[in-house]
């Protein structure tokens, strides 16, 4: 199972990312653990400097924006 | 390039409606209709704009660039020019702060930085071409840029690292870069143009009742209040008028959006230009939930130190303004 972890210090732009990974994952009836990080010292640790950012098992795929549900799908195995 | 949203509003309100031209009603709603519109599309356009700068050249690539390259002072003008052209969210200061600073970007750099970011950013740049021209514009941009580039050399100067929270200085010195995992996104020109347009009308959808608001209460002053009211109260430059503008506008939090309408007006009934900008600059660039942000980084002490050194450039703007416009 894919570990999605949701980079983002809490602003309205990281909920609509988990809603919308969440959204993709139903969609597609896939599963993953979803984990948000929202403690800035961990958030820092993936060297990500625009939030909020997806992390798919621990490499950064997305950063700075919302993504779309297409988006999120084509990250999903 | 205006011209055909004009005839769009006279026939909207004169027309459709019937409102007379000259009632103060019909004065102020044609002018609620005109700008907005113009503001709208403005807005969309240039978070447009933005966005594919951004997309092209993102944050890591100029830290990755000012990390690599000794450039003689102009490090600081650098950063503070892409404050500017960043889209700022207030909730990606603090990552992009530490970002710097773990980066070995020294800490006057990130200043600059910082204290542009917000202070020039797509939405007021927007807002002051549809309001204000793009004279007005462009000289708010390059003071702007300017205060970013001098607040930053000041505060660099100052040495205050000491003043960074514990955790972050730790990080400095350990210079433990985090390794950098991120994958660059590979998508074609009109594939990316359509997800900035998207985002684009993501950011507008989500200010617009601001811009609404902020125009609404514009064109009602704009019907109702008299020519020259501020002119007699405040128009012959007392010097006490841009600090006063500033102290008041620091703690007040208004996004870019609500505020610069109001503020066009307040200029067109008569409030001297300098005061006008040094306010809306305070208003925009320092702002409560932004100190709040920061105290995760730095003591009460260095925000306290980097408010006050911004203020203090910004009121001399506002002089700056008053004598030269």
């Amino acid at each position: 199972m894919q570990t999605i972890k949701i980079l983002g210090t809490g602003c309205p732009k990281c909920k609509q990312t988990e809603a919308i990974i969440k959204e993709a994952l139903a969609q597609s009836g896939k599963e993953a653990e979803i984990i948000k990080v929202e403690d800035i010292q961990k958030i820092m640790e993936y060297n990500v400097m625009s939030t909020p950012a997806v992390v798919v098992d621990e490499v950064v795929k997305l950063r700075g924006k919302v993504p779309s549900i297409q988006e999120i799908l084509t990250l999903l195995d | 390039m205006f011209d055909w949203l004009q005839d769009l509003a006279d026939w909207l309100v004169y027309g459709v409606f019937g409102i007379g031209e000259s009632t103060k009603l019909g004065i102020s709603l044609n002018f609620f209709f005109y700008d907005t519109l113009k503001i709208l599309l403005l807005l969309l356009l240039i978070t447009t704009l933005m966005g594919m700068v951004n997309a092209y050249f993102p944050i890591e690539r100029l830290r990755d660039f000012l990390q690599r390259k000794k450039l003689f002072g102009l490090e600081n003008l650098l950063a503070s020019f892409f404050g500017a052209i960043t889209p700022f969210c207030s909730c990606s200061s603090v990552p992009l702060f530490i970002g710097f600073v773990q980066g070995g970007i020294p800490l006057g750099v990130t200043f600059s930085f910082l204290i542009t970011s917000p202070l020039v950013n797509e939405i007021a740049l927007a807002m002051f071409i549809g309001l204000f021209g793009l004279k007005f514009t462009v000289i708010y941009a390059v003071t702007g840029i300017l205060l970013g580039t001098i607040g930053g050399i000041v505060l660099g100067k100052m040495g205050l690292e000491k003043h960074l929270s514990e955790w972050v200085q730790n990080l400095i010195k350990s210079k433990t870069e985090g390794t950098s995992s991120f994958q660059a996104e590979d998508i074609p020109f009109l594939e990316r143009l359509k997800l900035v347009v998207r985002e684009a009308f993501g950011i507008v959808k989500s200010i617009v009742i601001y811009v609404l608001i902020g125009i609404g209460i514009g064109a009602a002053m704009h019907g109702y209040v008299p020519e020259n009211f501020f002119a007699q109260y405040l128009g012959s430059g007392q010097w006490w008028t841009v600090p006063l503008a500033v102290i008041v506008a620091v703690p007040l939090y208004s996004n870019a959006a609500g505020i610069i309408p109001v503020i066009q007006v307040l200029v067109a009934k008569g409030v001297p230009i300098g005061t006008s900008i040094a306010f809306m600059m305070a208003t925009i660039g320092l702002s409560i939930p932004e100190a709040t942000l920061l105290k995760k980084v730095m003591t009460a002490r260095l925000i306290g130190i980097y408010f006050g050194v911004v203020t203090l450039f910004i009121i001399i703007s506002g002089y700056l303004f008053n004598l030269i416009l």
